[in-house]
C-alpha cells in the first residue's frame, strides 16, 4: 500500500473519531429515545405549571353554589370562565381569591347582541337592556332566570326581532304565525313553538280572495309557484317580493 | 513574532475558542438535562401515552364568539399578552350579500367582536375558533432542522424550546399560521392541547372554559368519550385536507369558505 494512502487512511480514522467525540457531547443522551427529539423535553412541557384546576375542584367546598348552578342555564358554564383561574385558590383558599366580575362591561361578553352569535342564543343590547344598572342586580349569575319572565320574543331571538322590524312584517306579532305556549318561555327546547306548514297559511292574508287589507300584495295561490312552499323562496320575516316592487318604482 | 508563529496561531486559535464555546454550551445544555436516557416512568408518573391518542372536535354552530377560551390559552401557557401572540384566536366570517367573504379576528377575539356590519349586508356569518391542529402528518415537524419540534406517541404536536434555535422555519410551514415567535425566548411557540394539563386527566384550559361546549376533546379510539360522540353525531369538516397534513381538530358544521 503506497505511503501516502496509509496517511490518509490514519487521519481518516482521527477525523471520526473526532466526530464521535464531538457528537457525543453536542447531542443530548436523551435525543432519539422516544423518536426525532430530546424526551428530556417532554419532562419541561409536562412539568408546566397548572392555572386552571377545573370544575371537579371547585365541588369540595361549594356544593352549594354548584347544585344551583347546575340546575339553571348556565349549568354548562364552568366556574372559571367568569371567575379566572384558579388552581391556586384550590392550594390555598386564603391567599389566593378569585376574582368575581360585577360590572356591566363582563356579561355582554357572551349575551351582547352580535349577527355573528347563533340563533336563539339569549342576547341583549347593553344600550337599550335596564342602563347603567349591574347585570347581577337583576340576574343572579349562579341562576341567571329572568325575574320575569320575558313577555316578548325579542330578548332571546333579537335578530329575527330587529329583521322583521324593518320588514312590511314589522307591524304583525310573532304569535300571528308561532303559536307558542308558556311553557317554551321556561324550556325553549322542550316546548317548541308551531311554524306554518302550508300555503294556505300565508294565503290568508296573501290571496286574491283573502279578506285583508287591500294594500297587501295578492297572488294567485293557483299559478304562482305552485309545488313550492311560500317559504322556500321567501324569508317571512322579511319578506322581499314587496321591496324589489319599490326599489323598481324609486 | 514571525510569519510561520502567525500562521500557526490562526490555525490553532480560532477553532479552539469555537470548540471551547461548544463545550462551555454543551455543559449547560447537560445541567439541565438529567445525564442519560429518560423512562416514560420519569417523564409522565403512572400516565402511559401508549394508551391515548388524543383530538379536539369544534361545533361553529356553537361558538358565541366570547374569546374565553383566547384568554384561558393565555393566562394558562403564559403566552405573552400582546395581541399578535395567540395560541389559539376566534375569526370571525361574515359572507355579505354581495357575495364577499370578510374574516377578521380583532386582538384574537379576547375582548368580543365589535359590530362592524349591519344585518343588511350579511347573508351569512358565524364563528371559527383555531388553534395548532396537531396534524398527523405535520409539515412543521418535517422542516425543523434541529429536531426541536416533534410529534408524541400521544399525537401530539410539541415545540423543545430549550433546543429550537428560533429560525422561524416551522412558523413558515404551518399552513394554519398557528405558531408564532416567542418575543421573550425568541423560539417557536404554539398549542400543545395542555400537554401538561391532558397528561394529568384534565381537560385543555379552553375546553375548560367553553361555556357552549363549542370545543370537545378527547380521544380517537375508544367509545366512551366525548369525542368519539362527536365524531358520530356531526357531520365533520378539516381545514384544508388537500394538503395531506391529516389535521386531528374536527369542525363540524364548517363553511366552505372557512380556510
Amino acid at each position: 500500500m503506497p505511503q501516502q494512502i496509509k496517511y490518509l487512511f490514519g487521519l481518516a480514522v482521527v477525523l471520526v473519531f473526532i466526530f464521535l467525540i464531538v457528537r457525543h457531547y453536542l447531542v443530548s443522551p436523551s435525543f432519539g429515545q422516544y423518536g426525532h427529539y430530546r424526551a428530556a423535553s417532554l419532562q419541561t412541557v409536562v412539568s408546566q405549571e397548572i392555572k386552571y384546576g377545573g370544575e371537579i375542584a371547585c365541588t369540595e367546598c361549594h356544593e352549594d353554589i354548584l347544585t344551583l348552578k347546575d340546575k339553571s342555564y348556565h349549568r354548562g358554564v364552568a366556574c372559571e370562565v367568569c371567575h379566572s383561574a384558579a388552581y391556586a385558590h384550590t392550594q390555598d383558599p386564603y391567599e389566593h381569591k378569585p376574582p368575581a366580575p360585577r360590572t356591566r362591561a363582563y356579561c355582554p361578553l357572551c349575551h351582547g347582541y352580535n349577527p355573528t352569535r347563533p340563533t336563539g342564543f339569549p342576547q341583549i343590547d347593553p344600550v337599550r337592556h335596564n342602563p347603567a344598572k349591574p347585570c347581577i342586580s337583576c340576574h343572579n349569575p349562579h341562576d341567571p332566570t329572568p325575574p320575569v319572565t320575558p313577555k316578548e320574543c325579542e330578548p332571546c331571538h333579537t335578530e329575527i326581532a330587529r329583521t322583521k322590524i324593518l320588514s312590511p312584517h314589522a307591524p304583525l306579532p310573532c304569535t300571528q304565525c308561532h303559536e307558542a305556549k308558556e311553557e317554551h318561555k321556561l324550556n325553549p327546547r322542550v316546548a317548541l313553538p308551531s311554524k306554518p306548514r302550508n300555503r294556505e297559511f300565508c294565503g290568508q292574508c296573501h290571496s286574491q280572495e283573502a279578506e285583508s287589507p287591500p294594500e297587501i300584495p295578492r297572488v294567485d295561490m293557483k299559478s304562482h309557484y305552485s309545488g313550492f312552499l311560500c317559504w322556500e323562496c321567501h324569508y317571512p320575516h322579511y319578506p322581499e317580493a314587496r321591496l324589489k316592487k319599490e326599489e323598481e318604482t324609486e | 513574532m514571525n510569519r510561520r508563529d502567525l500562521l500557526k496561531n490562526l490555525l490553532i486559535i480560532p477553532p479552539g475558542i469555537f470548540l471551547g464555546g461548544l463545550f462551555l454550551k454543551t455543559l449547560s445544555l447537560l445541567k439541565k438535562t438529567p445525564f442519560g436516557k429518560i423512562s416514560l416512568e420519569s417523564i409522565y408518573g403512572k400516565y402511559n401515552p401508549h394508551e391515548h391518542y388524543y383530538a379536539m372536535g369544534i361545533d361553529i354552530d356553537k361558538c358565541i364568539g366570547c374569546g374565553r377560551c383566547v384568554e384561558a390559552c393565555k393566562i394558562e401557557n403564559n403566552v405573552p399578552q400582546e395581541p399578535f401572540f395567540f395560541r389559539t384566536w376566534v375569526e370571525r366570517y361574515v359572507i355579505t350579500v354581495d357575495g364577499e367573504t370578510k374574516v377578521d379576528s380583532p386582538e384574537g377575539g379576547i375582548h368580543g367582536f365589535p359590530e362592524t356590519l349591519s344585518e343588511k349586508e350579511i347573508l351569512r356569518t358565524f364563528f371559527v375558533p383555531k388553534l395548532c391542529n396537531h396534524c398527523d402528518n405535520p409539515p412543521c415537524v418535517q422542516v425543523c432542522p434541529v429536531g426541536a419540534t416533534y410529534k408524541t406517541i400521544d399525537g401530539v404536536v410539541l415545540v423543545d424550546k430549550d433546543y429550537c434555535i428560533g429560525c422561524r422555519y416551522c412558523i413558515q410551514a404551518c399552513p394554519y399560521g398557528a405558531r408564532y415567535l416567542h418575543p421573550e425566548t425568541h423560539t417557536a411557540d404554539k398549542c400543545t392541547f395542555c400537554y401538561h394539563r391532558i397528561v394529568k386527566g384534565l381537560q385543555p384550559a379552553c375546553v375548560e372554559v367553553c361555556p357552549t361546549g363549542a370545543r370537545i376533546f378527547g380521544e380517537v379510539k375508544p367509545r366512551n368519550n366525548p369525542l368519539a360522540r362527536f365524531v358520530r353525531f356531526n357531520k365533520l369538516g378539516v381545514l384544508k385536507p388537500y394538503l395531506n397534513t391529516e389535521p386531528k381538530v374536527y369542525y363540524a358544521n364548517l363553511d366552505k369558505e372557512v380556510t
